[in-house]
């Protein structure tokens, strides 16, 4: 702190401060620092460990026993990122321009139980969707059979090719009415005037949506996106709870965070590695920074240049 | 207004009936799982599998997998810990966080905005990442398995978008009321126990805004407090549901333990959390 004459600094703004600054510092902001430091260390002889450099990343990029795991938990983690850009950030757009719409009653209603999911803990949700996607059930046979696309029933969740899209559409189904509500606070923030104006000029409900209401959220699409983002690369309990630890089948599901899980506290036969699970979430962290840099510098400034 | 046609013609109603038809087939796809849970939990095992959809009646009608559930885990200690976990970070994280926003919003100190940047930095980065770190820190500090280790990591990772949100409401309070009071001698902690009814609202979003996350959590339960005496909701049921994966009842039973304390709270407390989030996501 700068010195400013001869003032001490007041001590109650001291006290305010101290508690939040001290828990956060001690809890959150230490543990992220000091996580990284050991990224840089391997386990030495007895319980010090050895400075060891970027050696650990080398591994985790070029050996054969990390690199393949790794591109393969990175490249899972972008696909769950797509569907969940492609699938649940749209679907949460169009819930939330039908709840804006002026015609419609019980919208309150309508979005308290579409943000039911939600709420749930994904662990309970994981286990709800392994019991409906259960062949033994049938109750994903039945739906099909509804729509008269019976013979296309699989074991979705034991396929290789089929399990991470459908733990992602899970993913998907619980966390929707985040964007919904996020859109539908943007899209009720529009003044009136603007939409009206529009209609005036014999504008489609269509036109008037695509043309005035969307490039008036884009604010919006961005926070949703860098939050998807986060979330995505972040994610974990699901994929723990439906697929345990080895994210199987054949690691077709594993992503960031069941690799780390797996790495810092082995599984099975392998040993626990805390210097490699710290490495991993060096790489995760790198990955989450980028991501939310990209957010800041490349979409938020160009969208103010527009506004401005 | 979207239309505004004196009469209203065919338009008017094929969209109102499309946007109901819509919404209403989405709702049901939301509820469907977990209605279906709850229902057959009430169910004997045989009418699990035959009658799925139908309602429970005095035929199917079999408590069995709750009798599984009380007499296998000990559902009541997790929910106890869950409800002091919860509880615990979140008045602490009120506690701490209107302080620290008191001082950023009222006071023009050197590194005034330079602090507000330092705690704003965890909004964006998760607190698993430090993960390995704070297993350490936890063991050396004697807290693993206790529900201290929990608390005190939510409260962490909830201080930077409670202070955050905080902040922002507390700098729209007038400033005349605090300087009527400073005439009349009140202290600066006077003050912020004035100015702290004031941000009810804001304070009962972030309430809310905490409360989903840490009570839902399976992570830092998993690795931090994973002891039989310290396990919360969420990971007892993670662990019960894995052990009786066979028993259908017991799994249903145990699903529908776990959720329904969640969902009376959501409709209970739905308005201020939908009210949150929409008004404390970052513009």
């Amino acid at each position: 702190m700068r010195p400013q004459g001869k003032k001490p600094f007041p001590s109650h703004i001291l006290v305010f401060l101290a508690p939040a600054v001290l828990i956060y510092t001690v809890f959150m902001i230490y543990p992220l620092l000091d996580s990284l430091r050991l990224s840089l260390f391997a386990p030495g002889e007895g319980r010090g460990e050895l400075f060891v450099g970027l050696s650990n990343y080398r591994t985790l990029l070029t050996n054969e026993q990390w690199a393949p795991r790794l591109w393969n938990a990175i490249g899972n983690n972008f696909l769950f990122f797509a569907v969940h850009m492609l699938v649940q950030n749209p679907i949460g757009l169009f819930l939330a321009a039908l709840l804006s719409s002026h015609l419609i009653r019980g919208k309150a209603i309508y979005r308290t139980l579409i943000f039911t999911p939600t709420v749930l803990s994904i662990v309970l949700v994981g286990f709800i969707w392994r019991l409906i996607l259960s062949p033994l059930w049938g109750i994903s046979a039945d739906a099909l059979d509804l729509i008269g696309l019976g013979n296309l029933n699989r074991p979705w969740l034991g396929l290789e090719s089929t399990a991470l899209i459908t733990l992602s559409l899970v993913s998907v189904w619980q966390y929707v009415g985040i964007p919904m509500l996020l859109f539908l606070a943007a899209l009720i923030g529009i003044p009136d005037e603007l939409i009206e104006a529009a209609r005036v000029d014999g504008a489609t409900a269509w036109n008037v949506f695509w043309r005035i209401k969307f490039p008036l959220i884009l604010p919006t699409v961005g926070i949703v996106a860098v939050l998807t983002f986060v979330g995505n690369f972040n994610a974990f309990d699901l994929i723990y709870t439906t697929q345990k630890a080895l994210a199987g089948p054949n690691f077709a599901t594993d992503i960031l965070g069941t690799f780390f899980f797996r790495t810092f506290f082995g599984v099975q036969l392998q040993p626990g590695n805390p210097t490699m699970g710290a490495t991993i979430a060096g790489v995760m962290f790198l990955i989450i920074l980028t991501g939310v840099l990209l957010y800041f510098f490349g979409w938020q400034r160009r969208l103010q240049r527009i506004e401005y | 207004m979207l239309l505004r046609r004196p009469g209203r013609g065919l338009g008017y109603w094929t969209q109102l009936l499309g946007t109901h038809a819509a919404l209403l087939a989405y709702t049901a796809f939301a509820l469907f799982p977990v209605v279906l849970v709850i229902l057959n939990s009430f169910k004997g095992r045989r009418a699990i599998f035959r009658t799925p959809y139908a309602l429970p009646n005095t035929d199917t009608w079999d408590l069995v997998g709750y009798r599984t559930v009380i007499n296998g885990a000990n559902f009541g200690l997790y929910f106890r810990n869950s409800l002091i976990v919860t509880l615990g970070a979140l008045i602490i994280i009120l506690l701490v966080s209107s302080m620290a926003a008191h001082a950023l919003a009222e006071y023009d100190f050197p590194g005034n905005n330079l602090m507000g940047l330092y705690l704003a930095v965890g909004i964006m980065i998760p607190i698993r990442l430090g993960t390995v770190s704070i297993l350490r820190l936890m063991v050396d500090l004697h807290l693993t398995d206790t529900l201290w280790a929990l608390i005190l990591v939510y409260v962490a990772q909830g201080i930077p978008l409670a202070v955050f949100i905080l902040t922002q409401f507390m700098r729209q309070v007038p400033g005349d009321l605090k300087d009527a009071a400073r005439i009349d001698g009140a202290s600066e902690y006077r003050i912020y126990a004035l100015v702290l009814p004031l941000v009810r609202p804001a304070l009962g979003t972030v309430a809310v805004f905490n409360m989903i996350p840490i009570w839902n959590d399976l992570w830092f339960p998993l690795v931090l407090a994973s002891s039989e005496k310290s396990k919360t909701i969420i990971l007892g049921a993670q662990i019960f549901l894995g052990q009786y994966v066979n028993d259908w009842n017991a799994v249903l039973a145990s699903l529908t333990l776990a959720m329904v304390p969640v969902i009376v709270l959501y409709i209970i407390f739905s308005r201020q959390l939908i009210r949150g989030l929409t008004s404390g996501a970052i513009k």
